[in-house]
């Protein structure tokens, strides 16, 4: 029933099958989904060579996701492939959401001018796919292997024994690391015996994607109890090329396998769009939502994130988005780890960092899911009453919860981060991903993330200021002096940063405050890159010795 | 400040008789949506998450 014509990427037997030759790589991804493909990017990116595997030889089937936050725009901005997203795919920043059928209230996801990047953007998985295959094409460091499955797997201290299946068989691979990417019902996290538990909704869902030419706005409509799907939800996006998704909330009840034939999904799309709409269907899928995290993000040599570690339900957007910001996070941490610039009980931190957020999305996901989908009949007249009085009374917007839109996570709590050195600032604290600006280089306006780069940066508002870089134990930190290098022509950066005269901060290679002080102090900065790359600080080095 | 525990209403009987008439008219469910509609008012005008706290947890156990 689908429009779009599925790639097919070429197999290739790899010469290390072909030779019988074990060899051990630095890095090997399973998957190449959006978040595997990120993974190679990321780290191709810092000079690693990674070896993707995947089971089939083509993109996604069906659309699945389909919002794309800023902050992975950000990212894939980052590794260069984020422009050709934007272009292709649907920016929106405003939701309704209605009642019956009158409209509740409406909300805009960027009220703030000046931002790059769109809050959201709507895009088939297929497509973002087809691009970071393309982006990792480009890549000499990158090798992806198509009907390459891992059957297998056995650890060592320092690396993993996978044994993969390819048309021409089965043979053995090495890796200093493994990032499993290979989704919620991940064969790797089966092979590690990790736990993955979580919560199990009792409620199933019809997704469908529609191509239709529709006169609706390009927004996010959200109805709860819908004159035209009575005593349920249904969630509208527009995704490129006249396609819209389509969300139906069934109940328990429902039978997946009746509910997912055309002639019962076509009744419900002419109820909701009238009978002379004119649509086509172009993929169906039935869900039954669940919120869970594996038990740890490492176990031993194999890493995992997305939708292996964690997995959400839909409303907010949390799922792809969040398993972006997994591959963020350690990229950075494994490349300085393979480099030797830092101990390997930095990849701990991954986990601390990312079971934080995948907590907080799992939290903020299960909100949304319990009041979409009331529990008790006496939660069904809470939710009915805050949608009432939303109707006609500001207070009550924020308690409807129609799905919390995907923003990162701070690591409010991280190890790696140096306590505050200006407290009295509110924004921006250790722990926040960097807040994009307008800015001037060389007399041309840009912005501030594309010159914060992918190492450690130190952004400063001292004027006095004259190093252009630190070197800490051998590391680079760049300095990035606001008034030398760069221009805050319209004072948003100053703003944004709450920044006084002297206000420095320091970033990670991921674009997260890791330290910031009321001066540029060189010993203060060289101890929290120190501490953001997990080295013992002197104090421990003095006790060692 | 902690939740009022005193009588603080003036005039109780009229308040409790208006509570009740408000509701004569209507069927069970819809007095429980009005009933969730109030709880959701006064809620917002107090505000306090502290007191909000105290006093779900008293309206759950009275005795405390």
């Amino acid at each position: 029933m689908s429009n779009y014509v599925y790639p097919r990427f070429p197999y290739v037997c790899s010469a290390e099958q072909t030779s019988g030759e074990t060899r051990r790589h630095p890095v090997v991804v399973i998957g190449a989904g959006p978040i595997g493909l990120t993974a190679a990017l990321d780290l191709a990116a810092r000079g690693q060579p990674v070896v993707v595997l995947d089971d089939n030889d083509t993109v996604s089937i069906g659309s699945r996701a389909v919002c794309y936050a800023k902050r992975p725009l950000e990212i894939w901005d980052r590794l260069g492939c984020a422009e050709p997203m934007v272009e292709k795919g649907v920016s929106w920043n405003i939701g309704k959401v209605f009642f019956r059928d009158q409209l509740s209230y409406q909300f805009d996801l960027l009220p703030e001018p000046d931002h790059r990047w769109p809050a959201m953007i709507n895009l088939q998985q297929y497509y973002l796919e087809k691009m970071l295959v393309e982006a990792c094409s480009r890549s000499p460091l990158i090798e992806l292997r198509w009907k390459h499955r891992l059957v297998s797997l056995k650890q060592t201290d320092d690396h993993a024994q996978l044994a993969v299946e390819t048309p021409d068989g089965i043979f053995t691979m090495e890796a200093q690391w493994v990032i499993a990417c290979d989704g919620a019902n991940s064969d790797t996290r089966r092979m590690v015996v990790a736990e993955f538990k979580g919560q199990f909704f009792q409620d199933r869902f019809l997704i469908a994607d529609v191509k239709m030419k529709a006169e609706f706005p390009t927004e996010r409509w959200f109805w709860f109890d819908p004159p035209f799907h009575p005593g349920q939800s249904v969630l509208l996006h527009r995704q490129s090329d006249n396609i819209w998704r389509i969300d139906f909330q069934l109940g328990w009840d429902a039978n997946p396998d009746e509910e997912k034939k055309p002639e019962r999904v076509i009744p419900r799309i002419r109820a909701m769009l009238g009978e002379s709409a004119e649509f086509e269907l172009e993929w169906v899928s039935i869900y039954q939502f669940a919120c869970r995290r594996i038990d740890n993000f490492r176990h031993g040599r194999v890493l995992f994130a997305g939708d292996a570690a964690h997995q959400v339900s839909p409303f907010g957007a949390r799922g792809a988005n969040t398993g972006v910001q997994d591959i963020d996070n350690l990229a950075w941490k494994l490349s300085l780890v393979l480099c030797g610039e830092a101990p390997e009980s930095l990849i701990d931190s991954y986990h601390e960092e990312r079971a934080f957020a995948a907590d907080d999305n799992i939290l903020n996901s299960t909100r949304a899911t319990d009041f979409i989908t009331p529990k008790t009949q006496v939660s069904r007249h809470f939710r009915d009453a805050a949608l009432d009085l939303a109707q006609h009374h500001a207070f009550a917007r924020p308690l409807v919860n129609s799905g919390r839109l995907s923003t990162p996570t701070p690591y409010v709590a991280s190890s790696l981060n140096t306590p505050d050195g200006v407290p009295d600032s509110v924004a921006m604290t250790p722990g926040t991903n960097a807040a994009d600006a307008p800015v001037t280089i060389a007399g041309q306006p840009g912005w501030l993330l594309n010159y914060l780069g992918d190492g450690f940066t130190v952004l400063t508002f001292d004027r006095a200021v004259t190093a252009k870089e630190l070197s800490i134990d051998g590391l680079a930190a760049r300095v990035l002096a606001v008034g030398r290098d760069i221009a805050d022509t319209k004072g948003l950066l100053a703003e944004r940063y709450g920044a006084a005269e002297g206000t420095t901060y320091v970033f990670r290679p991921d674009q997260y405050v890791t330290a910031r002080f009321p001066q540029l102090d060189e010993a203060a900065i060289a101890a929290a890159v120190r501490r953001a790359c997990g080295r013992p600080g002197p104090v421990q080095q003095e006790l060692a010795a | 400040m902690s939740l009022t525990l005193t009588p603080n209403i003036s005039n109780p009987d009229d308040f409790y008789a208006e509570l009740i008439g408000s509701q004569r008219e209507l069927a069970e469910g819809e007095a429980l949506r009005m009933n969730a509609r109030l709880v959701l008012l006064l809620a917002n005008h107090i505000g306090d998450r502290a007191i909000l706290s105290e006093a779900i947890r008293l309206a759950r156990s009275p005795g405390g």
